[in-house]
């Protein structure tokens, strides 16, 4: 994109973060609304209909839902039919139904279960069609506006897969929004497989025979020939050991346990590697101990992106320069993982500050959304004006 | 069907009734009636906010309901008004509202002196301590009033679950109802049990109405409003509106009986007003709690004066400022 193109939506950014602290009370009632209603991965559907009641009330076209749940709704361009631009956040929380969902407000910030992660960035989402019309903003291209389910844990991003796998309408690009952390950009997909290790033992099994032992014996067995896998420091790979469950007392042998891990890498192909050394590793101990050892692998995500030069990449380095952000490069497993995997240029923004992500007392802060929100303007006008058809 | 049973069937709503907004404003419109939302408060600085922001947003940005939210103060010491200037509200003390009649501490002064303040022909009365406050709870309360113009007077009912350490328990709450008010209202005016929540913060009035109740200061209030509206307007002047869950934070037992004995004043008091006290002694405004430590049993005793408000038309300067007397 030339800078002349770019220098006058630059130029706006203080007025534009000023005149959106004047709409501070319907993003803040969102952010509350949506925190409040309790979303875990597969059961987002209340968050989903009040999202879609938000994108009616804001005038959106064709507000529907899907069949796995992605709430969305179309604000339409001067040019309409001529492309859209993809602004997603995902709708689903750590947080299981049974957590209190209060999310308390407080003179300078906001504090609750799943308020950083992601209420506030699907209240962006929603917020977004009452503030263009204040604003008196216009996009030639179609926004497509969506709340996607099944982003976290086992969920797979899969309410983004299957709406990128189904969707007929020609999207420029992508951007998605998290609560947390400004000046965050997003532009590349980490290597990424998630893992279930599921350890049984069978009925009539043999304690006496040599080396015999429970579920969490064997699972101890899993986790030190992981710790065995030699991984890269450069580029960087990593395996994350998440949880281990089993057994159900102290003196009773565990009959079944889990182990959960995830395998990082920013190296093509090595993600693929260790999962096949985790399974060599399963086979061994399967053979020697007589137990059953399954592995699932629930989510999978591929490397790629766009470069630390492409023009969408280098615009919201511009951008946040102009509103003082310090920009923070970090790669994704998130939703941009799959506009990636299906050659959809996008970036990832932060919209606030926050503390205590996935803990139930998660803390935002108000102020910086609206620098946030500013910044998310001005990388949507960008793209609107071609920015990711320069470089071709 | 008996006229206790028709009244439930007839006067009952859920506030999922009212969901569509626009058509509310519509009926708004067409009443030409204006809404007040009054929220009185005592050091409440942990959810005054967020009752703002939601209220704010909701029914004044999104959907103009209501024309003005007021929060009255009873002196607070925190940061209460701070908080709720901060996100927009008009905040008040209720000391420096008609100065002339004194400023005594209780809600029931907050929401008396609310009635002189405040502009709409409609008032609703929303407590500041709702954990998740909605905009139900306004407009779930003022669209009776909007629909029915032979109502008065909403009250909101919950499932209203204590909020506790370990989440939300499914039920309770509504203990002084169960054990005081409803047996109360059982012996004496068995109409009046169908009010599911009569304790309830919650409610809308017309103006009308309002100014025309004495208000006791304290514990009192929403018993003795409940027994006067009765009285002059009867049954039929009550609606009642299902708000789903309310999460508030717990009393304490002895702060329970402390209301439990307000409430029986009032009530006493009214029974007195409409011959119906029969041979009751002279009562004492003393209650007598007792705190067991060990094997030492201390006594407290309280002073407990349900002091009363006159109706606010009876007041010189609210009969100027709404030309009365003109």
């Amino acid at each position: 994109m030339p800078d002349d193109a770019l220098s006058p939506i630059l130029e706006t950014l203080p007025d534009t973060r000023k005149r959106l602290k004047e709409m501070r009370e319907i993003l803040l009632a969102n952010a509350v609304m949506f925190g409040e209603i309790p979303a875990p991965t597969f059961a987002e559907a209340a968050r989903a209909r009040f999202l879609m009641d938000r994108f009616t009330e804001g005038g959106c076209l064709s507000a529907s839902t899907d069949e796995v749940g992605n709430a969305v709704g179309i604000v339409p361009g001067t040019k309409s039919g001529s492309g859209c631009i993809l602004l997603a956040a995902h709708l689903d929380t750590p947080f299981a139904k049974s957590v209190d969902h209060t999310v308390t407000v407080q003179k300078n910030g906001l504090a609750g279960a799943g308020i950083l992660d992601n209420a506030l960035g699907v209240a962006v989402i929603a917020s977004l069609p009452i503030i263009l019309e204040k604003l008196g903003i216009e996009f030639e291209h179609d926004l497509l506006l969506m709340g996607s389910t099944r982003s976290l844990g086992s969920g797979d991003i899969e309410g983004m897969r299957f709406f990128l796998n189904n969707n007929k309408l020609p999207i420029e690009a992508g951007v998605i929004v998290e609560g947390a952390t400004l000046g965050r950009l997003s532009y590349a997909s980490l290597g990424m497989s998630r893992g279930v290790v599921n350890c049984r033992i069978p009925h009539g099994y043999d304690f006496s025979r040599f080396g015999a032992a429970g579920a969490v014996a064997i699972l101890n067995r899993v986790i030190s020939g992981i710790l065995n896998i030699r991984t890269p420091k450069e580029p960087v790979t990593q395996i994350i050991l998440g949880s281990v469950e089993g057994g159900t007392s102290f003196n009773t042998i565990a009959k079944s346990g889990t182990l959960r891990y995830e395998i990082r890498s920013e190296q093509s192909g090595l993600v693929g590697d260790i999962n096949r050394q985790i399974e060599s590793l399963l086979g061994e101990i399967r053979s020697s101990s007589g137990v059953t050892l399954r592995l699932d692998e629930v989510a999978r995500r591929h490397n790629g992106g766009l470069t630390y030069t492409d023009p969408l990449v280098s615009t919201c380095r511009a951008v946040m320069e102009v509103l003082n952000v310090d920009t923070i490069v970090a790669p994704t497993t998130g939703e941009l993982a799959a506009l990636i995997e299906n050659n959809i240029p996008g970036v990832t923004l932060g919209m606030t500050y926050g503390e205590n992500r996935h803990m139930q007392d998660e803390l935002v802060a108000i102020d910086p959304i609206f620098t946030g929100l500013a910044q998310l303007l001005a990388v949507l006008q960008a793209i609107d004006k071609g920015i990711c058809h320069d470089e071709a | 069907m008996t006229k206790l049973e028709s009244w439930i069937q007839h006067n009952t709503f859920h506030h999922s009734q009212f969901y569509d907004q626009l058509e509310l404003l519509k009926q708004k419109e067409k009443t030409g009636l204006t809404i007040s939302l009054c929220i009185p408060t005592l050091n409440e600085e942990a959810t005054i906010g967020k009752e703002i922001v939601i209220f704010r947003s909701e029914l004044m940005e999104r959907y103009p309901l209501i024309d003005e939210i007021a929060v009255i103060d009873s002196g607070s010491t925190d940061k209460t008004l701070e908080v709720a200037s901060s996100f927009g509200a008009d905040t008040y003390f209720a000391g420096d509202i008609l100065p002339s009649q004194g400023h005594k501490r209780g809600k029931g002064e907050n929401l008396w002196k609310a009635i002189h303040q405040l502009k709409g022909d409609i008032i609703c009365y929303v407590d500041a301590d709702i954990k998740n406050i909605h905009p139900r709870f306004c407009y779930g309360l003022v669209a009776p009033l909007l629909y029915r113009p032979e109502m008065h007077y909403v009250k909101a009912f919950y499932d209203r679950p204590l909020a506790f350490s370990q989440g939300v328990r499914p039920s309770g709450g509504g203990r002084v109802t169960e054990i005081l008010v409803r047996p109360l209202f059982s012996l004496f005016f068995p109409e009046l049990t169908g009010l599911v929540q009569p304790l309830s913060g919650e409610y809308a009035v017309r103006r009308e109405v309002l100014e025309r109740l004495p208000f006791p200061i304290g514990y009192g209030v929403e018993t003795s409003h409940i027994m006067d509206v009765y009285r002059q307007w009867g049954l039929e002047a009550f609606g009642q509106t299902d708000l789903d869950q309310r999460v508030h934070r717990n009393q304490e037992t002895l702060s329970l009986g402390k209301m439990s004995f307000g409430i029986l004043q009032s009530f006493l008091g009214r029974l007195k007003l409409m011959g119906m006290e029969g041979d009751l002694p002279e009562m004492t405004n003393t209650l007598r709690q007792f705190i067991a430590k060990d094997q030492q049993y201390e006594q407290i005793c309280h002073e407990i004066v349900e002091e009363e408000r006159p109706p606010m038309i009876d007041i010189p300067e609210y009969r100027e400022k709404m030309g009365y007397d003109g």
